[in-house]
């Protein structure tokens, strides 16, 4: 049974799209898989950090974000005019503001304890405040005022957008290594709180600081590595092979884009979890699960705890960072107001424990099938509502109803992460 | 130079606010806090907890308000408190009962339950978003000030004005009303030391024949009084989203953490540290800083050290150098 298993639960989800693809259509069962894809990488990136080492992450919309950050630094055009402004100003606001924390963290480590440690502290923090908000708000104020309706930031470094995924994944890497530093070693609650604080705080960023990436203004027509449909559609080649096989160019330039899409996701998500499985099998992924099961034990064994947990927190942030480019690749734009906790961080971490925690299969099928519900359970719940209430007249209470079906897939997300935690707690594939 | 309305100013718009916002926190830390001190995990879904029962106390004052009763200049919200405690202490404890208990049973790690409350988190979400949607509701009713601005700049002849509202007295009051009966509770009646001595050694209480299912039924009775009262006082105060009590699972547990989780008078103190400093850093001082300079100067920029947009960075701030300085939060943690 457990050999059968998972090639049986993943033949059921094709299934599942397959049956999208029929009943709806082509490109909603495309959009189901893609999103589906993204949601597995993420769904990875937990499971490395709960399934191998039992870390409690809730900060994965940040790091998410931050993916969706680092496509357009990388990806977007350079403004000029904004970098002539101020561009240079900003930067050298950003390295006063780092070098007056070091030097806070410096005299902290270097001055013997006491009021003149506190005194000279205090006073290095806020020479450095005040000499990082002189330099940093005229020169904030004169970027984002070339030609606000269009730009009105830097912009990216205009390199391609595929190299914006790694980017991403460096830049969610960084945070989680500053969040780790801090938060690690203390208890486990104290991690998922502060998690849940740099993602609110990395949004923040991001809706706020017009100058980096426009705010809430968001950035649209953010580059493809594939090709447009509208350039589909007047190619030769395309058009001959739409013939060929009798469909319509508009929906099949749209089904090639996607297609193309899915390509891409399937050789990340098959480059990820062969080298998952690798390190799950290696002696460092056994010496993980050691310091997962007996914390206490590994540290006697010599292994060191907080160096190892450390480590894994940063790689599964990655993988999520480049889940969270893929997405922003994927939507052609970066929309910051649209990251909220229960869709970004709490969902996936539904799609771990569904799945299976500990096991990459299981997160890869926790992730399409719970995406899959997510999208499915609207319309779903409206076909049975609109069944129930045919027979009754139009009034308050029907419209109510259908109104009220809006809302339920958070109700039923809930439910089923507390049924799986309940009656199968090992999720859908278990851990070998 | 001119003390008095630099005074006025920093009243009416740090003072003032942060003190009803700082009692709001407090409430919801208390929450937290008792949750952790009894059944020993970090509850995710008290946001939604407070969002559940001031979505009770919105509907019932809907209700009262239909059928013209009112508290006069009092909000009708206050009559309408009681049954939205009701309302929330009976939903924790069928949770509870389905399924809470059953953790407890298996004696699963903390971390378990702690995903368990991110389940309830998201069915209760999807509960208010089902019953009153995810429109901004205002529920506020009564007189709208106690010291209007223009009244007082009459009275006291100064340029600038002071305006408390009602909904601020009225946190204030009732949460300290509350603080009172909680702490008049956990330390003066047998089932309130019952609970303390539950929090501060299982074992031994479990040996002193204190029976837990009872200690559990009763926290969860405060709690949904207490998260109740917090969510309904936020929503007079504001108004009534049922987005923004996601938000404030932070600053509430930043709040109880501080403080020291699992004691109570941190939790207050939690509360009021996180919200003054929230207020603090966030506020323009431009108008103050005016006032305390030379005559006919002013500053160039707002004064303001971070932009509101950051108040989660300053409660996150102020939570990540407490636990680096001091694990436990200003007040030794963990016993209620």
């Amino acid at each position: 049974m457990t050999r059968t298993r998972a090639p049986l639960y993943f033949a059921a989800m094709a299934a599942l799209i397959l049956a999208v693809g029929f009943l709806q259509s082509w490109n909603s069962a495309l959009s189901i898989l893609n999103m589906g894809l993204i949601s597995a990488i993420m769904a990875l990136g937990v499971n490395l950090q709960w399934g191998y080492a039992g870390l409690f992450n809730v900060g994965v919309m940040g790091f998410v974000a931050l993916g969706g950050l680092a496509v357009v630094l990388t990806s977007m055009a350079p403004v000029p005019a904004a970098w002539a402004a101020g561009g240079g100003r900003v930067l050298l606001a950003l390295v006063v503001g780092v070098i007056a924390i070091v030097a806070a963290a410096l005299t902290f480590k270097r001055l013997p304890k006491g009021r003149i440690r506190g005194a000279v502290i205090a006073a290095i923090l806020i020479v450095g405040l005040w000499a990082y908000r002189t330099l940093f708000d005229p020169a904030v104020a004169a970027i984002e005022a070339v030609n606000p309706a269009v730009t009105g930031y830097l912009g990216g470094l205009g390199l391609p957008v595929l190299l914006a995924w790694p980017v991403g994944a460096l830049l969610a890497a960084g945070a989680a290594w500053l969040v780790a530093k801090t938060a690690l070693g203390l208890r486990s609650d104290y991690l998922a709180i502060a998690t849940l604080g740099i993602a609110e705080i990395i949004v923040a960023m991001m809706k706020n600081e017009d100058w980096l990436s426009r705010g809430v203004k968001n950035v649209n027509g953010l580059p493809r590595p594939v090709p447009y449909e509208i350039d589909l559609q007047q190619a030769d080649w395309f058009l001959t092979l739409m013939h060929k096989i009798g469909m319509d160019p508009v929906t099949g330039s749209s089904i090639f884009v996607k297609l193309l899409y899915a390509g891409f996701f399937l050789a990340v998500i098959v480059i990820i979890v062969t080298a998952m499985e690798l390190a799950l099998k290696s002696p460092w992924g056994r010496m993980m699960r050691a310091i997962r099961d007996n914390e206490v034990a590994a540290e006697a064994m010599g292994k060191d705890v907080t160096g190892r947990h450390l480590q894994i927190f940063v790689l599964g942030a990655a993988i999520i960072g480049f889940a969270g480019a893929m997405m922003t690749t994927l939507d052609g734009q970066l929309t910051p107001t649209t990251y909220q906790p229960l869709r970004y961080t709490f969902l996936v971490w539904v799609m771990v424990i569904v799945g299976g925690s500990g096991n990459n299969w299981g997160a890869v099928l926790g992730g399409m099938l719970i995406w899959f519900l997510w999208v499915e359970v609207e319309p779903i719940g409206a076909w049975i509502v609109g069944l129930l209430t045919s027979g009754m007249e139009d009034g308050a209470l029907k419209s109510g109803l259908i109104e009220r079906v809006a809302y339920m897939r958070y109700l039923t997300m809930g439910i089923i992460l507390l049924v799986v935690l309940r009656f199968s707690p090992r999720g859908l594939l278990p851990e070998k | 130079m001119d003390l008095l309305n630099a005074l006025v100013a920093f009243t009416n718009f740090v003072v003032v606010p942060a003190t009803a916002y700082g009692a709001q926190l407090a409430l919801g830390a208390l929450g937290v806090t008792l949750i952790y001190g009894v059944l020993r995990f970090s509850n995710f879904a008290h946001g939604e907890t407070m969002s559940f029962g001031a979505m009770v106390v919105v509907l019932v004052t809907g209700l009262f308000q239909s059928w013209g009763i009112t508290l006069g200049v009092l909000p009708t919200a206050l009559l309408a408190l009681p049954f939205g405690m009701l309302a929330t202490a009976l939903l924790l404890l069928a949770t509870d009962k389905a399924i809470y208990k059953f953790y407890r049973k298996v004696k699963a790690a903390p971390v378990m339950l702690v995903i368990v409350s991110t389940g309830v988190m998201f069915v209760m979400n999807g509960l208010v978003r089902m019953v009153v949607g995810t429109d901004d509701r205002r529920f506020a009713d009564g007189a709208r000030f106690v010291v209007n601005a223009r009244d007082f700049k009459a009275w006291s002849g100064l340029s600038e004005g002071l305006a408390i509202k009602t909904t601020q007295v009225i946190t204030v009051v009732v949460a300290m009303l509350t603080v009172a009966a909680l702490f008049w509770f956990l330390n003066r009646t047998r089932t309130g030391k019952s609970m303390r001595a539950y929090s501060d050694n299982e074992d031994l209480a479990l040996l002193s024949g204190i029976n837990p299912e009872r200690v559990v039924t009763i926290t969860w009775i405060l709690v949904g009084a207490l998260a109740t009262i917090a969510g309904a006082l936020y929503g007079l105060d504001k108004s009534f989203k049922p987005f923004i009590f996601q938000q404030l699972l932070l600053p509430v547990f930043a709040a109880a953490i501080v403080g020291g989780i699992g004691n109570p008078l941190g939790a207050i103190a939690g509360g009021f540290v996180i919200a003054f400093s929230e207020v603090t850093l966030t506020y323009a001082f431009k108008k103050v800083v005016t006032y305390l300079g030379p005559d006919g100067w002013a500053p160039d920029g707002l004064v303001q050290l971070l932009s509101t947009d950051y108040k989660y960075a300053v409660s996150f701030s102020i939570l990540i150098i407490v636990l680096i300085f001091k694990p436990t939060g200003l007040f030794k943690g963990q016993n209620i």
